[in-house]
């Protein structure tokens, strides 16, 4: 199908782009990459009478240093995020997921920021935001906030943006000393949206017991979901088989409640977060392990 | 009324300036304002990977751009691969194609071709699974992807960048 009619109003700055969101309202919509925005639109299920193109804003495409980890700007492409060294050396898990986002020739048009804008329930990035501790920067004509990735989804394809705010940029802490990471998930076909997926990471303490661990599910609720129960029964744990096997079903039974669909059933999406927490903590583990013997202190 | 635009977009090394409205589609576009009809048009939500063209040699789903986008962009579609019709002008991704049998319909072909093209000057010796892989986010309804596969590596022996 064919779209509806808009004005389309190209943005040179981000101010430019406020200035213009303000004027509209309700009725205007931000276009980032369009690889959601656009099927939506074809679709009908969209029908913005006004886009802003934030194409044209130069500015706000780039992956830079922090001291210790690192800002992305909204509009970089989800592709200069896969193909970046610096998000390799310092943010490995995002580096990991990012094949698994749709098929290379969407990753080269759709950004960074959209997927995170867009809050798909079964998109990867929100989930590895949540776990890394993400924040996100938003800019609207009343000024700028920043907002910790885990209170920025608050639900089926919504974020705290209000209609007149931009996401500008995420800023990516790196990950503390002794921390592994894994990324799993399980999709019918490369490239699809996954059944269900799980970001984790694990740090160790000095003894080698489990200082923290995160377990960030996606495809399995309204939008991210943290397993906070799996979360504290892990903290303080040594990290053994059955541990992380006993937290793995405690995530699965009681900290998801996934819906059944016609790409997999609530059951089978279950059994499938519970595999996958399982190996995502164990390698999360062999990871932070294997780091703690790089590691000179005791 | 509807908004109208000015565009101005390089398509396979020639400038064109259109007056469009900002809702048409760039797989459209390319279509039915330049009659470039090489560039087919499946499903119209990036999945099906028909309308796959390169911007700025990049790969990309025509479908999922509006023309006004394309302003002062270089577009390159499958009419932009061979310099001329006799087999002997032919890219060599396209005589993999042939010799190889990588298509049957030709529906998807071109998708695939413009997907491919980058793929192959990125990765010139590519296994079968990357290949396979790269292959993912385009359908093809008739060979069962084994001939395209072939062809894909046939070209890559032959060596895409003689050209
Ligand atoms: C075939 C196909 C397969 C896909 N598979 C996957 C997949 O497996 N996993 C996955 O995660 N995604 C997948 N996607 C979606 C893809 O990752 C999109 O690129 C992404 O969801 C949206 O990013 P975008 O830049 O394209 O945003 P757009 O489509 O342009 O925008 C999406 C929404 O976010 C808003 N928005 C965008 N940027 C901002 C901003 N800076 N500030 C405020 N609001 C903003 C827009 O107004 C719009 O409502 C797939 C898409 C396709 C077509
Ligand atoms: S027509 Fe564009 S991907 Fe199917
Ligand atoms: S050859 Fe017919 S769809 Fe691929």
């Amino acid at each position: 199908m064919k779209p509806p009619p808009f004005d389309y109003y190209p943005a040179e700055s981000v101010e430019q782009a406020l200035e213009i969101l303000a004027r509209f309202g309700y009725d205007a919509k931000p276009l980032a990459g369009g690889q959601s925005l656009v099927p939506a639109m074809n679709f009908r299920l969209a029908q913005p009478a006004v886009l802003v193109d934030l194409n044209p804003i130069a500015d706000l495409a780039y992956i830079r240093p922090t001291e210790s980890g690192l800002r992305i700007g909204a509009m970089t492409r989800q592709r200069a995020v896969e193909r970046s060294s610096l998000v390799a050396e310092r943010a490995p898990l995002l580096h990991e997921t990012m094949p698994h986002i749709a098929h290379p020739q969407i990753r080269n048009r759709g950004t960074f920021g959209g997927s995170l804008a867009h809050a798909d329930p079964a998109a990867e990035l929100p989930a590895v935001a949540v776990a890394l501790d993400a924040r996100l920067r938003l800019q609207s004509p009343r000024g700028e906030r920043w907002i910790p990735a885990a209170d920025f989804f608050v639900g089926l394809f919504t974020t705290a943006l209000e209609p007149d705010e931009l996401l500008v940029e995420v800023e990516i802490p790196a990950l503390p000393r002794r921390t592994g990471w894994s990324f799993q998930e399980v999709a019918r076909r490369h490239g699809d949206f996954a059944l269900v997926g799980v970001a984790a990471t694990v740090t160790l303490g000095p003894g080698g017991t489990m200082e923290r661990a995160r377990l960030v599910f996606l495809s399995v609720g309204e939008g991210p979901v943290e397993a906070r129960q799996a979360q504290e029964a892990l903290a303080g744990q040594s990290p053994d088989p059955e541990v992380l096997r006993a937290a793995a079903e405690t995530a699965g039974e009681r900290d998801i409640e996934p819906v059944g669909d016609i790409h997999a059933s609530a059951d089978f999406r279950r059994h499938l977060a519970k595999v996958l927490a399982r190996r995502a903590l164990a390698q999360a583990v062999a990871r932070a392990q294997g780091s703690n013997r790089a590691d000179p202190r005791p | 009324m509807a908004q109208r635009t000015t565009v101005t977009v390089t398509v396979n090394g020639q400038e064109y300036t259109r007056e469009v409205e900002p809702r048409l589609l760039l797989s459209d576009f390319l279509r039915h304002e330049l009659g470039l009809t090489g560039t087919h048009v499946g499903c119209e939500h990036g999945v099906c990977g028909a309308c796959t063209v390169l911007l700025d040699g990049q790969a990309v789903r025509s479908c999922l751009m509006f023309a006004v986008q394309a302003q002062g962009h270089r577009i390159t579609t499958v009419e932009g691969l061979a310099p001329g019709p006799d087999p002997e002008q032919l890219h060599p991704l396209q005589r993999a194609f042939w010799e190889a049998h990588g298509l049957q319909c030709g529906f998807c072909t071109p998708g695939i071709l413009m997907s491919m093209v980058p793929f192959l000057e990125e990765n010139p010796d590519p296994s079968e699974e990357a290949i396979r892989e790269a292959l993912s986010g385009n359908l093809c309804r008739c060979t069962g992807y084994q001939k395209i596969v072939e062809a894909v590596k046939l070209a890559a022996t032959m060596g895409t960048r003689e050209r």
